[in-house]
């Protein structure tokens, strides 16, 4: 193969024509997906993450719970009755970043949310095996011992509306407010509840006096795969 | 096992005409974190048997573990492989001292060492990104681009002054490997920080692209990290060690530019039957499918280039080491595509059997050529004539082949047999198992797997212990090389 031996004797015109070819797939692959309307439909109660949610979502990842645990439903008929409804890719268009994991040591938690009572989460959270003997799921008992340490939601908030999350002003005005209200039931809920359809009020951990990870938490797990109501939408949104 | 020396350096001077203190540190470097990466890797396989062994710390979850484990052994112990050889390669092939000079080589080594410690701190402190294989945080992956653009500088140096007409093949792969990585690397790891003094950032995409982005990531993580940089390590070594060309010129072209134009498609498959688009899966299922050839080509032309040597399989243990790698390449890379073909992939995915495909390709295929290529290397690096024992290298052959067919088989029945479980009905069309008893039914399996484990990490402690006598210029006394392999499977004494 004569006409190879020049990129063989040439470093620049070697990298460049590798670089070239390196390119193309990922091109073809990825840059559609931001450009095609049709890849993420838009679906009726997908919204931002409430503040608390948020934290919740942030100490699922800093875990590393996408390791063993999936949120993507396959378009499967047991994992549609197994774990509800398949997952849209409207569900996770706020969640920077995804975290559809690649393996399932546990189950899938796209809906988990509402399946379970807050005291479960907490039970279970604390040690797994207290209510899943079978369970090998590491103990979390920490998270009920830590105060939360989210010291500027707002900054959170903002950060996420600089990488695409439709946070208003007044949702970050408004966000450390809104991180204590969703852990207090006494507190006034009218503002959270108007700017977070369907966000759950609770004190999550039990324990009306701290605010903890494990009230994060749960009210990330609870809210997970419940934006959407399958009940209500119709089936022309379905298509996908 | 006497070495052809090509280099001037045949009784040490006082200044090598190579860099060679920089690989050496690199070897060191690989060896260490080999082993941190299977000791962890153990600890995590028991956990899953045994969740008492989480131990009720934060730091000892599981979770925090798993990314620990899986950056030593692909960054750790993968990367500092691939530092020690390229940079050892480059020079051989280019017959020139590294370019930039003994401090910006030294500036790499320290650099590289010290993105492995911040990652690995970080996860045991819970900072991360949480994005498979590319967990470091915003500032780590700063750092690490810096550090990564010292390398291609010094390698493509280097490559510039060689003193040979022709860049050797070993290099294309090695550089195809540094420049795509810096690509990946840059484009995954686009995010926000949430503060310049905090840890945490978000990343730029989400949910479909961010998928997306993720794995066309993360599968070339595999294509180009874990096997185009270590196909380099086999042009290279294995024709040194067998004394025979590469057996086919036109072959290795074909596989260079086939290799690497199809590997980047391959991404989608890790997202079959989910809310990417139907069009990316299939583009991916079909690339995926196509990558088998070039593979198997570079396969065959790797063990091929035995001919006319197959005998030194039988006295050679070295040889051997990097020849099963090719093999278990070769196996690996049928499974793959196998794997990404969208009903097979419907049973596999989100199941052990890719944990056990993952570990074919990486333990024998990525650990075992680095394996070779070590034992090649130090004593040419610490100019000794030969290693202390070739017999104690068969054993860690035995040993560690033995780990991986427990770990490998273990996953396979684990893998198959939960995905079969999660889609069983009864008589009365209700879904069989609960979660948990697919759970509890892999309990043998997971025992099965982490002893498999432990072999395998025995086999690199005996490698340790050798090397290092090695090193010290011992030479053990023992029968010489010739026996069967069977029998050379127990030690001399």
């Amino acid at each position: 193969m004569h006409w190879h031996a020049r990129i063989e004797k040439n470093v620049i015109l070697l990298l460049v024509l590798t670089l070239i070819t390196v390119s193309i797939g990922g091109i073809v692959e990825i840059v559609p997906t931001f450009t095609i309307k049709s890849t993420v439909e838009p679906v009726q109660g997908v919204r931002p993450y409430s503040p608390l949610e948020l934290a919740g979502r942030n100490i699922y990842v800093r875990e590393g719970c996408y390791l063993c645990h999936s949120q993507q439903i396959r378009t499967f008929r047991d994992e549609v009755e197994r774990y509800g409804h398949y997952s849209l890719a409207a569900e996770s268009m706020y969640d920077h970043p995804f975290q559809w994991g690649s393996k399932r040591t546990g189950p899938d938690l796209a809906r988990v949310g509402g399946k379970y009572s807050n005291d479960w989460h907490r039970a279970h959270l604390i040690n797994p095996r207290e209510v899943v003997p079978e369970s090998i799921m590491p103990p979390y008992a920490f998270l009920q011992e830590t105060r939360l340490g989210m010291d500027d939601p707002a900054a959170h908030l903002r950060t996420n509306r600089t990488v695409g999350v439709p946070y208003s002003d007044e949702m970050i005005a408004n966000a450390e407010a809104d991180l204590r209200a969703q852990a207090n039931p006494d507190a006034d809920h009218s503002g959270l509840r108007e700017r977070y359809p369907k966000v759950e009020v609770a004190d999550f951990d039990g324990d009306p006096d701290r605010l903890t990870e494990m009230d994060a938490l749960v009210a990330y797990l609870q809210i997970l795969g419940r934006m959407v109501d399958f009940a209500d939408a119709g089936t022309e949104q379905m298509q996908q | 096992m006497a070495q052809s020396a090509t280099a001037p350096s045949s009784v040490a001077p006082a200044r090598e005409y190579y860099n060679e203190d920089v690989v050496r540190l690199f070897v060191i470097a690989t060896m260490f974190w080999g082993v941190a990466a299977f000791s962890a890797g153990v600890f995590i396989a028991f956990q899953l048997a045994y969740p008492e062994l989480n131990l009720g710390f934060a730091e000892t979850t599981f979770g925090r573990l798993r990314p620990l484990h899986t950056s030593a052994a692909i960054f750790g112990f993968g990367g500092n492989a691939l530092l020690a050889t390229s940079l050892h390669v480059v020079q051989r092939t280019s017959r020139t001292r590294l370019f930039g000079g003994d401090e910006t080589a030294m500036f790499l080594f320290l650099g590289y060492q010290a993105f492995l410690v911040m990652a690995g701190l970080g996860y045991v402190f819970g900072v991360t990104q949480s994005r498979e294989y590319a967990e470091p945080e915003w500032f780590v992956d700063l750092w690490l681009t810096l550090v990564w653009v010292v390398y291609l500088v010094i390698y493509v140096g280097t490559l510039m002054k060689r003193r040979e007409p022709h860049i050797y093949v070993a290099n294309w792969f090695f550089l195809a490997f540094i420049v795509t990585i810096a690509m990946l690397h840059i484009v995954n790891n686009l995010a926000v920080p949430v503060s310049f003094t905090g840890t945490k950032s978000y990343s730029l995409f989400a949910g479909v692209q961010d998928a997306i982005t993720q794995w066309w990531y993360g599968h070339n993580a595999v294509g180009f990290f874990l096997t185009a940089g270590f196909l380099g390590m086999m042009y290279y070594y294995i024709p040194k060690r067998a004394e025979r060309p590469v057996y086919s010129y036109r072959l290795s072209i074909i596989h260079f530019w086939a290799l690497i134009f199809l590997y980047i498609w391959a991404g989608p498959h890790h997202l079959h039957y989910t809310s990417l688009p139907d069009w990316t899966q299939t583009l991916g299922m079909v690339f995926s499918v196509m990558l088998w050839m070039p593979s198997w080509g570079g396969m065959i032309n790797g063990i091929m280039t035995l001919s006319g040597a197959w005998d030194k399989l039988r006295t050679d243990p070295v040889l051997r080491f990097l020849v099963v790698s090719v093999a278990f390449y070769g196996m690996a890379t049928f499974e793959g595509p196998v794997m990404s073909i969208k009903p097979v992939n419907a049973l596999s995915h989100y199941t052990d059997w890719t944990i056990g495909h993952v570990h074919s390709g990486a333990l024998g295929w990525v650990a075992f050529v680095s394996f070779g290529a070590i034992y090649f290397l130090v004593p040419h690096l610490w100019h000794r004539r030969e290693l202390y024992s070739l017999r104690l290298v068969s054993l860690h052959f035995w040993i560690a082949t033995v780990g991986i067919v427990l770990y490998i088989t273990a996953m396979w029945i684990s893998g198959i047999m939960q995905g079969l479980m999660w889609r069983s009905y009864d008589q009365l069309g209700f879904l069989q198992y609960s979660f948990v008893e697919t759970v509890e039914a892999m309990h043998p399996f997971y025992v099965i797997r982490a002893i498999g484990g432990v072999f395998f990490l025995v086999g690199a402690l005996i490698m340790v212990y050798n090397l290092v006598r090695t090193v010290r210029g011992d030479v053990r006394e023992e029968k010489p090389m010739f026996a069967e392999p069977a029998a050379a499977a127990r030690p001399a004494e």
